[in-house]
C-alpha cells in the first residue's frame, strides 16, 4: 500500500490527527500506519506485516471528547478526527526458559513456569484491549481450571502484541502463558498424526527411492506427459472413499 | 480460530457501497446454478498445458517485454531482469569499504554461524545447527520472526497421506514451475516434507486434526491430492511464534540481534564468507560479526514492487540478501518470473493488495466475473489463475471496479458455507474474516473482489541441495534462494521449503564448520572490485543497495497496477 495518490482513493476529505500530540491533516480513509506515513513518518519499529498478523504496530489512542484508552493495530484501524494516538514500539515482558519435552501438559507445568497466571482478577481489561477481540480473559480462566485445549484454541488467532499484558492491572503476562498453553496442546493433547508417523518410517525404509529415481531418470517429454495424466483427487465433500487408479506410485499395506 | 465465546473487535463500518451491492445480485443470480454443479461434480475444465502457456504469453506480467532490461554487471551480465532486480543489483555499497579497515581487526562479535534474517528459513537453520553443537547469532532487520513466513496463510504441503506419494508431489511441482525446476532440490523438498511436519508437531505446532488425530489436509492450485497442512488460515503465523519461542528457550547458544540488517558481507583471505557488517536501525552504527559460516536467510523482493504491483509481502521484503550475495559473486537463477497471487484485495482500500489465502479457493470459492459468470478453475497455477484475471478485466471488460478505482474479480467466498456448512468460513479463515469483518463486510455472505498482487520470488540465489552456494562459506535457505520452484511456486510448497533447506543448512553447516576453515583476515574487497566493474561498465547512478527500507514516505506515488 504503497504511496499517497493510491492510498488515498479519489479526493478523500482530510482530517486532524495527533501524532503524539502533533498535529496533521491526513486523507480520512488511511489507516494509523498509511496516515503516519501520509504524514512524513518513516517506520523502523511498529510497522511489520502491514496485513494485521505480525503484532508489531500496536497502536493507543483516544476519541475526541471520549474518556476510554482505545488499542488497535495501526494497520488495521482507520484514523477518525481529533484521534490522539502513540504508537508502542515495544512490549517489556518475561518469556520463560523452558524444555518443552520435559514439561507435562497439565495446569501445574503452567503454573510453575508462570506463577504470576494465579494473580488474576478476572476484571477483563485484557479482552477490552485485544485488538484481535480474542477474549483474554476466559482463556487465562480456561488455565486455571487447568484447560489447557481451551486456553489454546480460545487464544490461537493471537499475534503476540502484548497490548493485553500492559493492560493488565495485576500485572500477567497472559500472551506467554497462551503460547505455552498452545504448545503444550499441538505437542501433547492433540493426539499424533498416525498416517504421518508411518509415512516417515516408510521414507526412512526407503519404500519411495526407487519411485524418486525412476521420475528423475525421465526425460522432460516424458515428464510432461506424466505431469498431463496424473489423476486428481476430488475434494473430501465431494467423495471421501476416493481411491486412485494407478497405485504404483503409492506404498500401500 | 474464532470461537462463539470470542467478541468481535470495534467495527469501522464501511461496507460494500450501493453500488457494488448493485453489483453483487448478478453474483448471487448464479450462484445456486453453480452450487448444483458442484453438487453434481461438474467443475469448470482446467486449461490443457498449450491453453495454459497462451494465456500466460498474453497476459502475465513478466511475459511481456516491458519494464525489464539487460544486467550490466556480475556473474548474471547479460541476463534481462525487471528493472527493479537490475536497479537493485547496478547499485554501489551503503559503506565505503576503505573506511572499514580497521573495524575489521577487531570485530564486534564472534561466532559459528551468523544466520541473515530472522523469518522461518533462518529459524530452522538456527534450531538444527545449535543442535549440532553451533553456537549462532541472529541477526534481523525487523523484529524477530517479521517475516513473510509469519504471513502465510494456506498451508504447508507434505505427501503423507496413502493416496498420495512423494512421486505426485514431484510432479505437481514441476509442472508447476513448468519444468525449469532443479530437480534435485524438487527430491529433498518432496521427500524431506513429512519429517519436517513430524518435527514440527514435536515442537507444538497446533495442525488441524481430526478428533483421531489425522490431518485435515486440503488441495491448492495444480496439486493432484490433498496435501495441504493447516492451522486456521494462519499456519506461518502458528509456525513462526512457536518457532520463536523455542529459539528463545536456547539464549546461550543463540543469540538474536534485532533491528540490524546485513549491509555487506564479509570474505577472507581464502575466498569464503566470514562474516557480515551490520547496521543498528536505530543506533545508526555499524558492527563487525565474524563467523565461521553465513546463512543468507534475508527472504525475497516484494517490497520492491516488481512491475509496479502491489504486494502481499512483509515491510522488510527488499531484497537485502540478493545484492550482498551477489556482489559476493553467488549467480541467480529462475529470475525471470515473479510469482503474482491470484488473489490480492482490492476493496475495501485499507487491505489493497492483501493476500487472500488460496485456502479460499481449495474450500470451494470460484472466480465469477461482473456478469455473474465463472470463467476459470478456481484451482489453476498461481501464474496461470492470475492470468486469467488479468485477461477478464482487460480483454473480456469482465472487471468490476471499486470505488478508488482498482479493479478486479469477483471471489464468490459465500460458496464455501454453502458448501462445507454453515460457520466453515469463520472456523477456517478466521483471521480473514475478521480482516473484512472490521471494515463491514461478511465474507460468508457477501463476495471480494480481487487482483493478482505480487506475492513471491519464485528464483533466487543458486543453490545446491544442502543450501550450499558456490561460496565457500555461504549457504542460503529460504525466499532468497532459487531452482526449488522453478518459474512459479505452488502453494504450499515455501512454507516447506524454508523448513527442508533450513533444516538441511543448519545441518551441513556444522559439517563445513568441523572440517575447519584456514582464514582468518576480514575483507570488503569484493565490494571493491564490484564498485570498480560498476564504474567499468558505465553504470552511472546514485543508487545504493541493500535499500533495507522501502520508502512511502514523500514519494509520488505509482497508481497500481502501471499501466502498460
Amino acid at each position: 500500500m504503497a504511496g499517497k495518490k493510491q492510498a488515498t482513493g479519489n479526493g478523500a476529505k482530510m482530517i486532524p490527527i495527533y501524532i503524539m500530540g502533533k498535529k496533521y491533516e491526513v486523507p480520512e480513509t488511511l489507516t494509523i500506519l498509511t496516515a503516519m506515513e501520509y504524514a512524513g513518518y518513516r517506520h523502523i519499529r511498529g510497522c511489520g506485516c502491514r496485513g494485521g498478523i505480525c503484532g508489531a504496530c500496536a497502536t493507543v489512542y483516544r476519541l475526541s471528547g471520549e474518556y476510554g484508552l482505545k488499542f488497535g493495530l495501526a494497520c488495521q484501524t482507520v484514523v477518525a478526527p481529533d484521534m490522539y494516538l502513540a504508537q508502542i514500539p515495544f512490549v517489556p515482558a518475561n518469556k520463560a526458559i523452558y524444555d518443552i519435552e520435559k514439561l507435562t501438559p497439565d495446569i501445574n507445568s503452567i503454573g510453575r513456569v508462570y506463577p504470576d497466571l494465579y494473580r488474576c482478577l478476572a476484571c477483563n481489561t485484557c479482552s477490552k484491549a485485544c485488538p484481535m477481540g480474542i477474549s483474554v480473559m476466559d482463556y487465562v480462566q480456561a488455565l486455571l481450571k487447568g484447560d489447557i485445549a481451551g486456553c489454546a484454541r480460545l487464544s490461537h488467532s493471537c499475534t503476540m502484541c502484548g497490548i493485553c499484558a500492559l493492560r493488565c492491572p495485576a500485572e500477567l503476562q497472559q500472551f506467554h502463558m497462551a503460547m505455552l498453553a498452545r504448545r503444550l496442546y499441538g505437542r501433547y493433547l492433540q493426539p499424533r498424526a498416525r498416517h504421518l508417523e508411518k509415512r516417515v518410517k516408510q521414507i526412512k525404509e526407503g519404500k519411495f527411492d526407487p519411485m524418486m529415481d525412476e521420475i528423475m531418470s525421465l526425460n522432460n517429454h516424458e515428464l510432461k506427459q506424466r505431469y498431463a495424466r496424473r489423476e486428481w483427487e476430488p475434494e473430501s465433500y465431494e467423495n471421501p472413499d476416493w481411491r486412485p487408479e494407478e497405485t504404483k506410485y503409492l506404498v500401500l499395506d | 480460530m474464532l470461537t462463539k465465546e470470542s467478541k468481535m473487535v470495534e467495527g469501522q463500518a464501511i461496507g460494500y457501497p450501493p453500488e457494488l451491492k448493485k453489483l453483487i445480485r448478478a453474483v448471487e443470480q448464479t450462484r445456486p446454478e453453480r452450487l448444483a454443479r458442484i453438487k453434481a461434480n461438474q467443475h469448470f475444465p482446467r486449461l490443457t498445458r498449450e491453453e495454459g502457456e497462451k494465456v500466460l504469453k498474453s497476459y502475465h506480467p513478466d511475459y511481456r517485454p516491458g519494464g525489464r532490461r539487460r544486467l550490466k554487471v556480475g556473474v548474471n551480465k547479460g541476463e534481462i531482469l525487471a528493472d527493479e532486480v537490475a536497479d537493485l543489483l547496478e547499485s554501489y555499497s551503503r559503506i565505503d569499504p576503505d573506511a572499514f579497515d580497521n573495524r575489521l581487526k577487531k570485530p564486534d562479535y564472534e561466532t559459528d554461524v551468523l544466520i541473515l534474517g530472522g523469518g522461518g528459513a533462518g529459524a530452522v537453520a538456527a534450531l538444527f545447527a545449535r543442535q549440532n553443537g553451533l553456537r549462532v547469532v541472529i541477526a534481523t532487520k525487523l523484529r524477530h520472526g517479521d517475516s513473510n513466513t509469519i504471513m502465510a496463510e494456506g498451508g504447508i504441503q507434505a505427501a503423507d497421506r496413502p493416496a498420495d506419494s512423494p512421486y505426485y508431489h514431484y510432479l505437481d511441482t514441476m509442472g508447476g514451475g513448468h519444468f525449469t525446476n532443479n530437480p534435485r532440490l524438487v527430491k529433498a523438498l518432496t521427500m524431506d516434507a513429512p519429517l519436517i511436519i513430524q518435527w514440527l508437531e514435536g515442537l507444538g505446532v497446533m495442525f488441524d486434526k481430526d478428533n483421531a488425530g489425522n490431518m485435515i489436509e486440503l488441495k491448492g492450485g495444480g496439486i493432484c491430492r490433498r496435501r495441504m497442512h493447516s492451522s486456521a488460515d494462519m499456519i506461518g503465523a502458528e509456525i513462526m511464534r512457536v518457532q520463536r519461542d523455542e529459539i528463545r528457550n536456547h539464549p546461550e547458544e543463540i543469540q538474536v540481534l534485532e533491528f540490524s540488517p546485513a549491509v555487506e558481507l564479509l570474505i577472507d583471505e581464502t575466498k569464503a564468507v566470514s562474516g557480515a557488517v551490520l547496521y543498528n536501525l536505530e543506533t545508526r552504527e555499524y558492527s563487525i560479526v565474524k563467523a565461521k559460516a553465513v546463512i543468507m536467510a534475508t527472504g525475497g523482493f516484494g517490497r520492491l514492487h516488481i512491475q509496479g504491483f502491489p504486494t502481499t509481502n512483509h515491510y522488510g521484503a527488499t531484497g537485502d540478501g540478493l545484492a550482498l550475495a551477489y556482489r559476493a559473486g553467488v549467480p541467480l537463477v529462475n529470475m525471470r518470473y515473479a510469482q503474482y497471487h491470484p488473489t490480492g484485495t482490492v476493496f475495501p482500500e485499507q487491505n489493497f493488495g492483501l493476500l487472500i489465502t488460496e485456502k479460499v479457493r481449495t474450500l470451494g470459492a470460484q472466480f465469477i466475473n461482473a456478469r455473474g459468470r465463472e470463467f476459470a478453475h478456481p484451482l489453476e497455477p498461481r501464474d496461470i489463475a492470475s492470468s486469467c484475471i488479468i485477461r477478464e478485466c482487460a480483454e473480456k471488460s469482465g472487471g468490476v471496479t471499486a470505488p478508488t478505482s482498482h479493479y478486479g474479480v469477483w471471489l464468490d467466498t459465500p460458496m464455501i458455507d454453502l458448501l462445507r456448512g454453515k460457520g466453515t468460513v469463520e472456523k477456517e479463515l478466521s483471521a480473514k474474516y475478521l480482516q473484512f469483518k472490521r471494515y463491514g463486510i461478511d465474507i460468508s455472505i457477501e463476495p471480494i473482489i480481487v487482483y493478482p498482487t505480487l506475492h513471491y520470488q519464485n528464483g533466487g540465489l543458486e543453490i545446491d541441495e544442502w543450501g550450499a552456494t558456490r561460496i565457500s562459506g555461504l549457504f542460503a535457505a529460504g525466499e532468497v534462494t532459487g531452482g526449488i520452484h522453478g518459474d512459479n511456486r505452488l502453494m504450499g510448497n515455501s512454507l516447506l521449503d524454508i523448513h527442508v533447506f533450513g533444516r538441511r543448512v543448519g545441518v551441513k553447516v556444522s559439517e563445513f564448520i568441523k572440517a575447519g576453515k584456514k582464514g582468518n583476515r576480514l575483507s570488503l574487497g569484493h565490494v571493491r572490485s564490484y564498485h570498480d566493474s560498476l564504474i567499468k561498465t558505465g553504470v552511472k547512478t546514485k543508487r545504493v543497495a541493500p535499500i533495507l527500507l522501502p520508502d512511502y514516505v514523500h514519494r509520488s506515488a505509482p497508481v497500481y497496477p502501471r499501466k502498460s
